[in-house]
Parts: C-alpha cells; sequence; structure tokens
C-alpha cells in the first residue's frame, strides 16, 4: 500500500512537472545553453588553432569552461526543483488540494517521500541529460572528453537531490514562495561561503578557509559541486597548473573523500526524516 | 511441529473460533464515533469537548455558526487535522490509522483539485490512493452521476468554482464508501445543484451508506437528515432527531369573530399564541393525530367560522436560533 502510494505520488509530481510546461521551460534553457556554449568552444578551438593558445592552455579553458557551463546547468536545476518543490507540498496544503488528498488511507510520509522521489527523478534526469549533451558538445567542438563524466553527473545530480530535500524541508514550514527563496539563497551563499574558504587557502588564514569547511558541512550542496567539477576537469592540469587550482570557483583541486558522501548521503536522510516528521505532524 | 497435534493449539484454535463468531454476532461499529475530542489554536480554543456518533446508514447534519468548530471537528475525524484530547473511530477503526479512511469518502469545504489533470484523471488518482478496485465504467458513471459526464477528459484548470464542487463530490463517491463526509456540499452550487446534492444524499441513505453533513442551509439538513448536532462555541449545544428536536408541533388557524366559548376550547388544548385574526397552538407532545380534526370540530360546534387551519412545526431554522441566542445568554 506504502509503495503504492510512493510510485503514485512520484508519477503524479512527475506529471505535474511535465503539465506545467516546467519540462518545456528547462529543455528550452537548456538548448538556448547548450548553442551558446556550443558557440563559445567552437570560438575557443578556433583561437587555439591559431597557434594563440598552447593545447595545455586550451585544454584549461575548456575544462574551466565546461565547469562554468555545468554551474550553469546546476543553477537552473537547483532554481527549477527548489520552485518546484515548495509549491507542489506548502501550495498544495494551502490551496486546499491536499485535504482530498491526505484524508484518503495514506500516510503523510509516504506522499512525502512520493514527492520527493518525482523531484529526485525529474532533477537529477534534467542534470544528467543536459549534462551529458554539454559533455558531447565539448566532444565535438574541443576534442576534450571528461575523465570521469559518470561520476561526475551523478555527483550534479546528488547536489540537486540536496536542495530539493532542503526546498521539501523548507515547505512543511514555511509558504511556497518562502521556502523557493531560501533554499535557493542557501545554495548561493553556500558557494560564495566556498569561494571565500578557496581564497582562505590561498591566503593560508585556517580562518577564512573554515568558512567554506562549515559551509559545506552544514549544506553539502558545493562539496558536491566541487567534486562533480573534479571529474569533469584534465587531470593532467593539476601538475601543470596547480597554483591555479587553489581558490577557483570553476577549478577544483581534490577530489571528494567517502566520508565527505556518507555525509551527504546522512544529511539527505536526516533533512528528508525532519521534513516527514514536520509534515506528519501538521493541521491542514 | 505438528500443530495439530497440540492440545494448547487444538484450544486456542476453538478459543478464537468462538471470539470470531461473537465479534460477527456483533452489529457493526458505527460509522463515526468520537467522544471528548478538543482541540486549541494558539490561545483560541476551538473545539472543547465533543462527542459524537453517525450510525451505519445514517445520514447526520452537523449545524452551528460560523467559528463553531464544526470543519476541525470533521477534519479530526480524518485525521487532518490532530486532536489535542478525546477519541475517534472511523468504520470501527481508530481514526488516527489511515486504514479507517479506506472506505471514507470525503468532500473538504475548501474544495480543490490539481487543475492539470483531468477530471476523469483526477477520479482515477484517488482510486488509486484508496486502493480500492474500481473499473473505469463506474468511475465515468460517478462522473455522471454529479452532471460532468461531458467534462471527463477536460483539465480542471478550467472548471467553475460550481464544476470543482460537483468533481469534488464524485471524488467523495468514487471509491465505494460507507462513510462520505460532506462540509458545505451546496456552497458553490446552484438550486439545481442543491437539489441534485439532495437526491444524492438521499440515494446514499438508501445504500446504507452513512453520511456527515456539515451545511448551513438548515433546510437541507432538515430533509435529508435523520439526527442533528448543533455545535456552539466548540461545544455540542444540542442533539437528537429531528422528532427530538422539534417536537413540538403547532396548528395556526384563522378565525375572525371568534366567540369566547371557541376561545376557551382553544386554551384547552394547548398555549396560544394570537396576531389579529391569527391563533397559533401548540399542539400535545402525545398527539396520536386526533387533536387537529377533534379541534376543529369543535371549535365549528361552538360558531367559530375555521377560513384557514395548518398543520406546522417549528422549523429547524427556529430551533436552531432559540437554541443558539440561548447559549449566548447564558454565556453572558
Amino acid at each position: 500500500m506504502t509503495t503504492r502510494t510512493v510510485l503514485t505520488i512520484a508519477a503524479l509530481t512527475l506529471r505535474e512537472a511535465s503539465r506545467r510546461r516546467v519540462l518545456a521551460a528547462l529543455v528550452a534553457l537548456t538548448v538556448v545553453l547548450l548553442t551558446l556554449s556550443g558557440w563559445g568552444f567552437s570560438r575557443v578551438a578556433a583561437e587555439s588553432g591559431l597557434g594563440t593558445l598552447t593545447s595545455g592552455e586550451a585544454r584549461l579553458v575548456a575544462s574551466q569552461m565546461l565547469n562554468l557551463v555545468m554551474f550553469g546547468f546546476s543553477l537552473i536545476a537547483a532554481l527549477g526543483t527548489a520552485f518546484l518543490a515548495g509549491p507542489t507540498l506548502s501550495g498544495e496544503t494551502e490551496s486546499g488540494i491536499a485535504l482530498a488528498v491526505l484524508a484518503r488511507p495514506i500516510r503523510r510520509s509516504a506522499v512525502l517521500l512520493g514527492k520527493w522521489l518525482g523531484l529526485v527523478v525529474f532533477g537529477s534526469g534534467f542534470v544528467v541529460v543536459a549534462g551529458l549533451a554539454q559533455c558531447l558538445v565539448v566532444l565535438v567542438t574541443v576534442d576534450y572528453w571528461p575523465p570521469q563524466p559518470v561520476a561526475a553527473l551523478a555527483l550534479l545530480a546528488a547536489q540537486t537531490v540536496v536542495l530539493l530535500t532542503l526546498s521539501l524541508l523548507l515547505s512543511t514550514i514555511i509558504s511556497p514562495m518562502a521556502s523557493g527563496v531560501v533554499a535557493v539563497g542557501l545554495f548561493g551563499a553556500t558557494w560564495v561561503a566556498g569561494v571565500v574558504g578557496g581564497i582562505g587557502e590561498v591566503f593560508d588564514n585556517d580562518g577564512v578557509a573554515s568558512v567554506g569547511t562549515v559551509s559545506r558541512m552544514l549544506l553539502p550542496t558545493d562539496g558536491l559541486w566541487r567534486g562533480a567539477m573534479h571529474g569533469f576537469q584534465d587531470p593532467t592540469l593539476l601538475a601543470q597548473f596547480g597554483e591555479a587550482f587553489e581558490g577557483h570557483p570553476f577549478l577544483s583541486a581534490a577530489p571528494l573523500t567517502v566520508g565527505y558522501l556518507a555525509w551527504s548521503a546522512v544529511w539527505v536522510a536526516m533533512v528528508g526524516g525532519l521534513a516527514a516528521a514536520s509534515f506528519t505532524r501538521k493541521n491542514l | 511441529m505438528n500443530v495439530a497435534a497440540d492440545p494448547t493449539a487444538i484450544k486456542h484454535d476453538a478459543a478464537l473460533r468462538a471470539a470470531t463468531e461473537l465479534v460477527a454476532g456483533l452489529p457493526p461499529a458505527p460509522a463515526v464515533w468520537c467522544t471528548g475530542l478538543r482541540k486549541r489554536y494558539g490561545r483560541r480554543q476551538a473545539v472543547y469537548d465533543v462527542s459524537l456518533q453517525v450510525g451505519r446508514g445514517e445520514v447526520v447534519g452537523l449545524l452551528g455558526p460560523n467559528g463553531a468548530g464544526k470543519t476541525t471537528v470533521i477534519k479530526m475525524l480524518l485525521g487532518l487535522v490532530h486532536p489535542d484530547g478525546g477519541e475517534a473511530m472511523l468504520l470501527g477503526r481508530p481514526a488516527a490509522d489511515p486504514a479507517a479512511r479506506t472506505q471514507v469518502g470525503y468532500l473538504p469545504e475548501l474544495f480543490r483539485y490539481q487543475p492539470w489533470l483531468s477530471a476523469a484523471e483526477v477520479l482515477a488518482l484517488h482510486v488509486r490512493l484508496s486502493g480500492v478496485s474500481v473499473p473505469a465504467r463506474e468511475q465515468h458513471d460517478c462522473l455522471s452521476l454529479v452532471g460532468l459526464a461531458e467534462r471527463a477528459g477536460d483539465r480542471v484548470g478550467g472548471f467553475s468554482k460550481g464544476m470543482q464542487q460537483r468533481l469534488g463530490l464524485a471524488v467523495a463517491l468514487v471509491a465505494r464508501p460507507e462513510l462520505v463526509v460532506l462540509d458545505e456540499p451546496t456552497s458553490a452550487l446552484d438550486p439545481l445543484g442543491r437539489v441534485d446534492v439532495r437526491d444524492i444524499v438521499l440515494a446514499l441513505k438508501a445504500r446504507g451508506v452513512a453520511v456527515l453533513l456539515n451545511s448551513h442551509l438548515i433546510g437541507e439538513v432538515e430533509r435529508v437528515c435523520d439526527r442533528v448536532v448543533i455545535l456552539d462555541g466548540g461545544r455540542v449545544a444540542a442533539s437528537g432527531t429531528l422528532a427530538e428536536l422539534l417536537g413540538q408541533r403547532e396548528i395556526r388557524l384563522h378565525l375572525p369573530d371568534l366567540p369566547p366559548a371557541a376561545e376557551a376550547r382553544l386554551a384547552a388544548t394547548g398555549v396560544v399564541e394570537r396576531v389579529g385574526d391569527w391563533f397559533t397552538v401548540a399542539l400535545p407532545a402525545d398527539d396520536d393525530g386526533a387533536a387537529v380534526p377533534d379541534l376543529v370540530r369543535d371549535l365549528v360546534t361552538l360558531g367559530a367560522r375555521v377560513h384557514a387551519a395548518e398543520p406546522a412545526r417549528i422549523s429547524l431554522e427556529e430551533r436552531l436560533l432559540g437554541i443558539l441566542r440561548a447559549g449566548d445568554g447564558g454565556d453572558q
């Protein structure tokens, strides 16, 4: 019964995303971004061909640009899922749609899990498909293929999962609009804190560096994003341009540790559990 | 291990069979049973101590002014609002257990359905969530019953308020409920729609489905309900069958130039109220139906000219207002 509820609600969430033209909007945005980046990468190839860039420099530029565009995708996914996750739960509670649904013989936690699952499939699916398309664009234009595309795309998807889990928790507590704004705001703040922390590392300032570390623990989006970047960029560059990687917002010096991945999983389970507890106790 | 050979197991088996037979022989549990329900929102006590019961196949009306706690009571029964105290059972199961709602249909006061789905898809979704297998044909019949058969494939987003309420009614009825809870089911409907709802409730009653009906339309409640529970300020102000609540019957008579002897005959029947030539006489509670013909015959014999005789009953509205005003007086 619970499994059927979870799958029914997950399918309903996906149907909502497609019927409300969220999917269409995302596809249009992705096509624009892919076209622009394809054009950009083809220019890099042209410059490199003229001999103004060495092959190493060209790879560095390609790695950086790939990470930059991927950041764009992760931002779209973050905004998309955050603004989808908020209204889908608190919006339904506010409008009254939830009343008829939750009066059925189903557990609220199962409804929440179904929403979460639907959003995970939607957000991760988008990131993986758009990211893969971007990798192919780069391959065609500058003949560069990232070293660990699967791991990198999986980490991007994980970043989306973290953010939508947070959005779901927020949407059980605050209004639909506020939950989207707060989730995206926190996502941006963590990214900035990560950059600040990187600058701290460059200047060997432990205090400033710890800003990034602490924020990456509190909200694992930036940590996972840095892990994903590491999977997209050319590893041989690390030896050549090691210094350029330190504190760089679109290059990552180190891969993710297993411990951090485990922490991210625990974080998602914890925040999801809190969301379920909060939603179950709510008076409708 | 051979269970059949174990004498303890055989004894246990026999006891279990006896218990099952005993339970099977009992009348079914009421459709709704609750006692001592309480709910506080912040500093405001919305529901104090509400106990009520809806028997199987019974139609019970929930009446009361705005803010009386009617919707909160309904939401507590359906697990949508968590009570601070008290107990509730639906169809013999604790209301806190989601499975208790398997055979319950609900039309909320705030009726909204997924605007991106079609009417038929909304019904299919609710059938799936209820865990009951209802063929597509039967689901379509349900839409026909509420007058939406033609719009089955249209998106709910394009529906008027009245159509959405009709859809809500279909959602409440689609999963073969044993109990239907209707919270203001006609608030957005035109007079024809109200008649449809009345017919649907009467059809449910005929099929033995229990209905808990919250409505401001007293006439509606009076026509379809077996019993009425009146809530005021979060408490049950009165409850009972219509006959119990409206027990007192009256007769209104138009009697110009009434002779004193005939007036004395009127007074002997019961309390008389006079407005001009119109006399309203309360009939005795133990009246077996003879009081009105006997009175009219005697009045004519005593020389009165009877222009009109209208048997009347205190309306539910008058009774409700009486109870609510008495409650207000008590508070002061």
